[in-house]
């Protein structure tokens, strides 16, 4: 380059071109390839999870007829002559996101509203982070919050409520679950136009009133989006029922009484001695495939309402 | 000429106490559910703090220098979380460089250079239903491929990859954030300066958009660590009283340990679970902390 120090521009892009595999171009036509890859890496994943789970929970099924899968009300893997009917996990589970539900939507919407429609600026970024302080806490801290903390409040309360049991999981998890639900809907209400806002309160609504028969209405979409990513979360959640809801799996629903969820039965096993190859190795694939399938409805579900509901303005 | 003397109105549209006694009773509503709403959210609140004073009560009294040294022990009094605690470090320094690769790579493909097709919004809707799948779903995962088929046993690798590949999807979301905030004027200066697609990609807006990715990457490890499944499904030893001498070497790390001595009876194993935790929210909160002071520090609005 210093030889021809009176080349224009031009010939200086010419010859650039020309060097066809100088380190620039090279790059220049290898990196996007490598990028591909590293974002083709999350269906690899996918692709995995979906093999790994379809052919173990196969070799579930070779052993376990279908018919008693999803028939039988009863489910003792440990036992001499073991059972495989799914339906007390699958109770115990929805039994916990009930359980969830009721102690999170109320909270988090409530919450929402607040941060959204009432609070000022400086108390909201006060506010928010600590919320999303709750939201960071590990699920094994939350764990631990409910053996040693809700579940001797419970039994100082409710008389006849076994020291495992459904409730006090259930209400925990669903208190993880409210910075979610609350921060999801939040977005949702504080996009909402201020112009709207501005409208009805010009007309004489109160805060209320434009609150929830505008607000709300307006943000409905992501509202719902969110609960249904909660109770996903919630069908997922893991340690929190395996420290505190026992592991008793029971087709009966009662929150006084120990259960099992999937997810909790799929830890108990892993924990254990099943070695490699028996059918209780086995049987964790087949219910991690439902859990798999339940939680892939509910966010598929989540994003079809954001993306058909959702009001433009 | 004198102007037209000006009408008193005489007829009354509105009824000024009908109006005020609707108004107040609606004001009153509206003042009770804005206390019913700010009690809604101080319950967050108030939980979070309850938390705390409760593992801070239960834990405080079992920390000290010796906890943070010793392994752990069939005696309360001997037991120590070091072994643990150096699983957590070496796990997040494996994670760390796996994710920001992996994760940024994607997040430069999807933004940068991908053009709209199928094939770029499957791999979108991918990554978000990716990052819904329960924790335990990628234990499994890790059990089958990496633990049994790709035959690392319960090693620290086999624990490393299942928590990156879960933590991907967050990553990628979060550093495909901060590479849309690159202003498109930058790209366009670099490249009428010459510079070619790579180089703009790699020089211009890698570097403006570093402080959000880290922050969402700091993020995204604090979330791994403290995961606790994954890690029981690839099967991290309950027991172990050596920290991990290398990547194919077995583990445990401080979720995996702090749940041992929580399902354990005796009351002195509570406390010792609760200083466990203690241990693991200092270490995530400093890394929000780090995280959160990165975007305030580094962070440009253009």
């Amino acid at each position: 380059m210093n030889s021809t120090p009176n080349k224009s521009v031009r010939e200086l892009i010419q010859q650039n071109r020309q060097q066809k595999f100088s380190m620039k171009n090279v790059m220049e036509r290898i990196m996007p390839i490598v990028l591909f890859l590293c974002a083709f890496v999350s269906v690899v994943t996918t692709i995995g999870i979906i093999i790994t789970l379809v052919i173990e929970t196969e070799h579930f099924f070779e052993v376990v007829p279908f018919k008693e899968f999803f028939g039988s009300t009863s489910w003792y893997p440990l036992n001499s002559q073991p059972e495989y009917g799914i339906w007390p996990l699958v109770v115990g589970t929805l039994e916990i996101t009930v359980i969830a539900m009721l102690v999170a939507v109320p909270i988090g919407l409530t919450s929402a509203i607040y941060l959204s429609e009432y609070a000022s600026d400086r108390a909201r970024r006060i506010l928010k982070p600590i919320l999303e302080v709750l939201a960071g806490v590990p699920t094994i801290v939350f764990g631990f919050f409910a053996l040693t903390f809700v579940t001797p409040l419970l039994v100082k309360l409710i008389p006849g409520i076994q020291i495992y049991n459904a409730l006090s999981p259930g209400i925990v998890v669903g208190i993880m679950i409210i910075p979610m639900i609350a921060s999801i809907s939040e977005d949702a209400m504080s996009s909402v136009p201020k112009k709207i806002r501005d409208g009805a309160l010009a007309l004489g609504s109160t805060r209320l009133e434009v609150a929830l028969k505008v607000v709300v209405p307006a943000a409905l979409s992501g509202i719902i989006a969110s609960i249904v990513l909660g109770m996903s979360r919630a069908i997922g959640e893991t340690m929190i029922v395996t420290i505190a809801g026992g592991s008793n799996p029971t087709a009966a629903v009662d929150p006084l009484e120990p259960v099992q969820t999937m997810t909790a039965y799929i830890v108990q096993v892993a924990l254990g001695d099943a070695g490699f190859g028996t059918v209780e190795y086995y049987s964790i694939y087949a219910v991690g495939t439902l859990l798999f399938v339940f939680t892939l409805l509910m966010n598929l579900l989540a994003n079809w309402i954001t993306r058909r509901f959702r009001e433009e303005y | 000429m004198a102007l037209p003397e000006k009408q008193p109105v005489t007829k009354k549209f509105i009824d000024p106490v009908a109006v005020k006694k609707s108004i107040s009773q609606r004001l009153v509503v509206n003042n009770v559910t804005k206390v019913i709403f700010l009690v809604g959210l101080f319950f967050g609140l108030v939980v979070l703090g309850i938390l705390l004073y409760g593992v801070i009560r239960d834990g405080a009294s079992w920390l000290s220098l010796e906890f943070l040294q010793n392994a752990p022990s069939r005696r309360a009094e001997r037991a120590g979380i070091y072994p643990a605690l150096m699983g957590s470090i070496y796990l997040m320094l494996l994670i760390i460089p796996m994710i920001f690769i992996i994760g940024v790579g994607a997040a430069i493909y999807l933004e940068e250079y991908a053009k709209k097709s199928r094939m770029t919004s499957f791999i979108e809707v991918n990554i978000s239903n990716l990052a819904g799948v329960p924790s335990i779903v990628f234990g499994l995962l890790g059990l089958t491929f990496f633990v049994r088929n790709m035959g690392f046993g319960s090693t620290l690798i086999a624990g490393a990859l299942t928590l990156a590949l879960m933590s991907l999807p967050v990553v990628i979301v979060s550093s495909q954030e901060a590479i849309r905030a690159v202003p498109q004027a930058m790209r366009h200066a670099s490249l009428a300066l010459g510079a070619s697609k790579w180089q703009t990609t790699f020089k211009v807006v890698l570097p403006a958009s570093l402080p959000g990715v880290i922050t969402g990457i700091i993020l995204a490890v604090s979330r791994a660590i403290g995961e606790t499944a994954p890690l029981i499904m690839v099967g991290a030893a309950i027991f172990i009283a050596r920290a991990p001498e290398g990547i194919f070497s077995e583990f445990t790390a401080l979720p995996i340990q702090i749940y041992n001595w929580t399902s354990r009876p005796q009351a002195d194993f509570q406390g010792l679970a609760a200083a466990g935790i203690i241990i693991l929210m200092v270490i995530l909160l400093t890394m929000n902390s780090i995280a959160i002071w990165i975007r305030n520090r580094f962070s440009k609005r253009y």
